[in-house]
């Protein structure tokens, strides 16, 4: 199985609220709302870290969940987010200018 | 219940001002006769403290951020506040009359991910529009920003502020509205000038304009539904807030003062002597603001439209008490239903002409 890396966009607006992040889409105005797990997940999206080791580093022990069920749901999860462009996806890492870090306030 | 207002809900128990409005200039290129404002330059914020703010609001939590004026794109560092506000992750909207708005600009703006643009357009008639913003040819480079910003596949809405010299012209705003793509919001108030000045108010639309919109089913909806008398109140409506203002939400001027909102002029702080985390959590008049409940209302909490009616707190203040009524929107919650406020009942002088439920009203002040 290829490995999946993710990146956060860089187009959207997002904010923690609380442990769940709010994000909009510039493109189309769609307003998301992750929780704690899918905060997670979008945090540790920085294009370098598989999302194996993400699910596996940070959701598996957070969460006391197994890391097959765990990979599943998080695989479904990023493929949704980047239906809608927030997330980028591929199986090799992400580097390009469209991605990256959130800048720290 | 929406997203939206599960967010909303989530930032009012968490206490996050999940929305700030801000001036960054009060300088504007034209000279709308309804504006509250006066147009002096003294003492702006400068890019650095506004960069400083926008950290300092990103740090609070704020994730819906305005950014108007005045006109916004006078300031030779607009662009520079703007990239730097979407680095922060804002959802940006900007607040612009369009008339410096090249196509340069308005792809910048979509290269810096601004989600949205608001520009007033008072009429499709250039000599009214005009004669309002005091800028000859100011509608044409208004609408040729507008036609820019949409080819470079902005959002973009037309605000209508609905008033006496404009008041016929609303179906044609929204009919450029709909050639441009655009959305379109019609707002029919008019609010006393920020250093007191009421005189501007005599430029309201009159009642019968406002009993026109609000049965205009291309811009109420279901007319039925919107015009109906008040329904019962129960106690979730009693303890309820006003509105969000200082609640979630709240405005900051060219000179860094902070206010529950732009139509609110309550000083609560300066960014420039406290920060923003500081003024949020301790000011003395946001608490007070705070603890107001529709229940606590002087007049009002008796009044069949409490739970329906759009009373601003900050229009309630600028008439000398934010837990009183708003005289204006008395107006339109009486014209949109043709219930008497208590507001209305309340006020020396008070008459409704006629006998039908939509007559007009007149307010002696």
């Amino acid at each position: 199985m290829k490995e999946c890396y993710v990146a956060r966009s860089r187009s959207v607006a997002a904010r923690e609220l609380g442990e769940e992040m709010v994000i909009m889409s510039a493109a189309d105005s769609t307003l998301f709302n992750l929780n704690p797990v899918a905060t997670m997940i979008w945090k540790a999206a920085d294009g370098r870290t598989p999302l194996t080791r993400i699910v596996e580093e940070k959701i598996c022990p957070e969460f006391d969940v197994e890391l097959g069920e765990a990979l599943q749901d998080a695989e479904q999860f990023v493929k949704e987010l980047a239906g809608h462009g927030i997330l980028l996806l591929a199986d090799f890492p992400i580097v390009e200018t469209n991605a990256g870090s959130d800048k720290k306030p | 219940m929406s997203l939206m207002e599960q967010v909303n809900r989530r930032a009012l128990a968490l206490g996050v001002p999940l929305s700030v409005h801000l001036d960054v200039t009060y300088r504007c290129n034209e000279r709308c006769e309804h504006c509250y404002l006066e147009h002096d330059g003294k003492d702006e914020l400068t890019t650095e403290e506004i960069r400083s703010f926008l950290r300092q609001f990103a740090e609070a939590g704020t994730f819906f951020l305005t950014i108007s004026g005045g006109e916004p794109l006078l300031r030779r560092d607009c662009f520079e506040i703007i990239e730097y506000a979407r680095e922060l992750k804002f959802n940006l909207k900007l607040k612009t009359n369009a008339v410096l708005v090249r196509e340069k600009e308005a792809r910048r703006m979509r290269e810096a991910g601004v989600e949205q643009v608001q520009v007033s357009v008072y009429s499709h008639k250039a000599e009214i529009h005009d004669v309002i913003t005091k800028l000859p040819g100011s509608l044409k480079r208004t609408l040729e920003g507008i036609r820019l910003m949409r080819a470079a596949g902005l959002k973009v809405t037309l605000a209508n502020v609905l008033m006496r010299s404009n008041a016929g012209d609303y179906a044609g705003v929204q009919e450029l509205a709909a050639e441009t793509g655009a959305h379109y919001t019609l707002d029919p108030t008019i609010t006393p000038m920020l250093n007191g000045d009421s005189s501007i108010l005599g430029m309201r639309a009159p009642s019968e304009e406002l009993r026109t919109v609000f049965r205009d089913e291309r811009l109420v909806g279901d007319v039925g539904e919107f015009c109906a008398p008040p329904a019962s109140i129960d106690d979730d409506v009693r303890e309820g807030i006003p509105c969000s203002a200082g609640h979630t939400s709240c405005y900051v001027s060219p000179l860094g003062e902070v206010y529950p909102c732009v139509q609110f002029p309550l000083v609560c702080g300066n960014l420039r002597r406290q920060s923003f985390a500081e003024i949020w959590a301790e000011s003395v008049e946001l608490r007070i603001v705070r603890g107001i409940r529709a229940k606590h209302l002087s007049t009002c909490s008796s009044c069949a439209h409490l739970g329906t009616c759009t009373r601003c707190p900050g229009l309630a203040f600028m008439e000398g008490n934010m837990r009183g009524p708003s005289s204006a929107d008395c107006e339109k919650s009486f014209v949109r239903t043709g219930v008497v406020t208590a507001g209305m009942m309340a006020m020396d002088g008070f008459s409704v002409r006629g006998t039908g439920r939509m007559e007009l009203v007149q307010i002696q002040m």
